[in-house]
């Protein structure tokens, strides 16, 4: 069974985000990292990137495949989890500590697009 | 799940053991079990078995079956012994591949050919519709056939110590039967990992029995996932990656399996014609700079104009690098070129390299 913190938000397509003021961190889900398997790659977008909600800005990669990211808010990246680049793995090993980026978002309200833990735990279950 | 998926003899044990089951080739395979990389290091440091009860068997009998063999068939079984293996393709008239196989030679009367899961129906019908005038019977044998695949360094031990079968004198493309179990078993020294190993056809139970075993050794259970990424770092071809209807043998790179000083045989004048000509593309390595990943079909650029595009790309397990081949566009298919790979929004420079990202560790 997969972990799912009750204090976030989440994108059907497998994304979390914690949002801070208007600073939002965003990352993928244990959910995600599970399905995904060793996860050896990670294509980060870079600081001052606008990225779109439902847009992808990234993806995650397993030895077999490669799996878009889709940005859950709408804004400018400020920070981007550089550790990600040499230790990919960390995903795998904790999902929700090792966040990928944080936005600074341009229309706060767009969380309410999103779904509460208990929702997201529908979808997986799907 | 897909409808009218196979499965094969060894599907309930894949499913108990917890794998990752994908459709493949018609067939409902396992990907992994563990993960892709314990499973691709158990394979290349110690053995592991893979079910490949998926691949297809046809049995080419009677007077005329060598004529016809070497009708259908590129490499030249001419004067082997038997026991000997070849490895070669099917092609169309125009030099396309039909598939690509193993040919085993039981004698001059009879071969047993090997063919790609998602090929069999294909293969069948053009095998019989190229048999007119030829005394042959052919059978597709692929529904009676289960057939693992023991890879690695310690396969020969484990053949020996935990099946039994005594294999230390079949050489590297050679094959013996074995009456086991009161049926016919084949086993060839043979494999797709670039390791030392085996391949064992049977019956279904006999097939069940060995996986069985095998697995009360502790031999590790490997998946589809780590058979891709085991070829792909020796620089074998996967039908439908680097070999298609639209490939040929030769643009392909796999020249040295078409006899082209043979007689006659199906696409010889396409393929001589090619050969002499120069191929316009070829499948080549490339070594990427970073740690972006190419995958199949994404496009190789130079200068931003589109040059090819990869046909298959890892991080490779064994080395680290991210690697690749490709189907280049001459000239920029020659050794040393630098090229770029795109890959989502960016590109990545890379380089044309050998198509082999790690050495073969055959016993012959």
């Amino acid at each position: 069974m997969s972990k799912i913190l009750d204090d976030l938000r989440y994108a059907d397509s497998h994304e979390w985000v914690k949002l801070e003021g208007d600073i939002a961190t965003v990352g993928i889900t244990d959910y995600a990292q599970h399905a995904l398997g060793n996860i050896v790659y990670v294509d980060m977008p870079e600081v001052g990137d606008e990225v779109s909600q439902g847009e992808d800005f990234g993806a995650v990669e397993s030895v077999k495949a490669a799996s878009d990211l889709l940005s859950p808010v709408s804004g400018e990246v400020v920070e981007i989890n550089e550790s990600l680049e040499d230790e990919p793995e960390l995903l795998n090993q904790d999902a929700f500590s090792n966040w990928i980026m944080k936005v600074k978002v341009s229309d706060p309200s767009e969380i309410e697009n999103l779904l509460d833990a208990a929702a997201y735990a529908k979808v997986c279950e799907e | 799940m897909e409808e009218n998926l196979i499965k094969t003899c060894l599907h309930d044990r894949h499913v108990s053991l917890g794998a990752l089951m994908s459709p493949f080739g018609g067939f409902d395979m396992p990907i992994q079990y563990k993960g892709i990389t314990e499973e691709h290091n158990a394979v290349r440091q110690e053995v592991g078995v893979f079910d490949v009860s998926h691949m297809g068997e046809v049995r080419v009998k009677g007077p005329d079956a060598y004529k016809f063999v070497s009708h259908i068939f590129v490499n030249d079984v001419t004067d082997a012994p038997d026991g000997q293996i070849f490895y070669g393709m099917m092609c169309y008239e125009n030099g396309g591949t039909v598939d690509d196989l193993l040919v085993y030679k039981v004698n001059d009367e009879e071969y047993f050919l090997v063919i790609n899961a998602s090929n069999i129906e294909k293969d069948v019908k053009w095998i019989l519709g190229n048999s007119e005038g030829f005394n042959v019977e052919i059978a597709d044998q692929s529904p009676y056939y289960g057939e693992v695949a023991i890879q690695g360094p310690k396969a020969e031990e484990t053949m020996e110590n935990v099946l039994g079968i005594p294999v230390k004198d079949i050489a590297f493309y050679n094959f013996k039967t074995f009456q086991l179990d009161g049926e016919e078993v084949i086993v060839s020294r043979t494999g797709y990992t670039g390791e030392d190993g085996f391949e064992v056809y049977g019956s279904h139970a006999f097939t069940q029995k060995i996986w069985d075993k095998l697995m009360e050794a502790g031999v590790q259970p490997c998946g589809l996932g780590c058979r891709d990424t085991l070829r792909f770092e020796v620089g074998l071809p996967l039908y439908g990656d680097e070999l298609s209807a639209d490939i040929t043998p030769i643009e392909a790179s796999l020249s040295m399996f078409v006899k082209l000083d043979k007689p006659e045989f199906i696409g010889k004048e396409a393929l001589a014609l090619q050969k002499a000509e120069g191929a316009k593309r070829r499948i080549v390595g490339l070594e990427l700079e970073g740690n972006a990943i190419p995958r199949h079909g994404y496009p190789v650029e130079v200068d931003g104009i589109q040059v090819g595009e990869i046909t298959t790309g890892y991080r490779s397990i064994s080395t680290g690098k991210s690697v690749a081949m490709a189907m280049i566009n001459k000239p920029f298919d020659k050794l040393g070129t630098k090229v770029e790979v795109r890959i989502r929004k960016k590109t990545f420079p890379a380089t044309v390299v050998k198509k082999r990202f790690y050495d073969k560790n055959y016993k012959k």
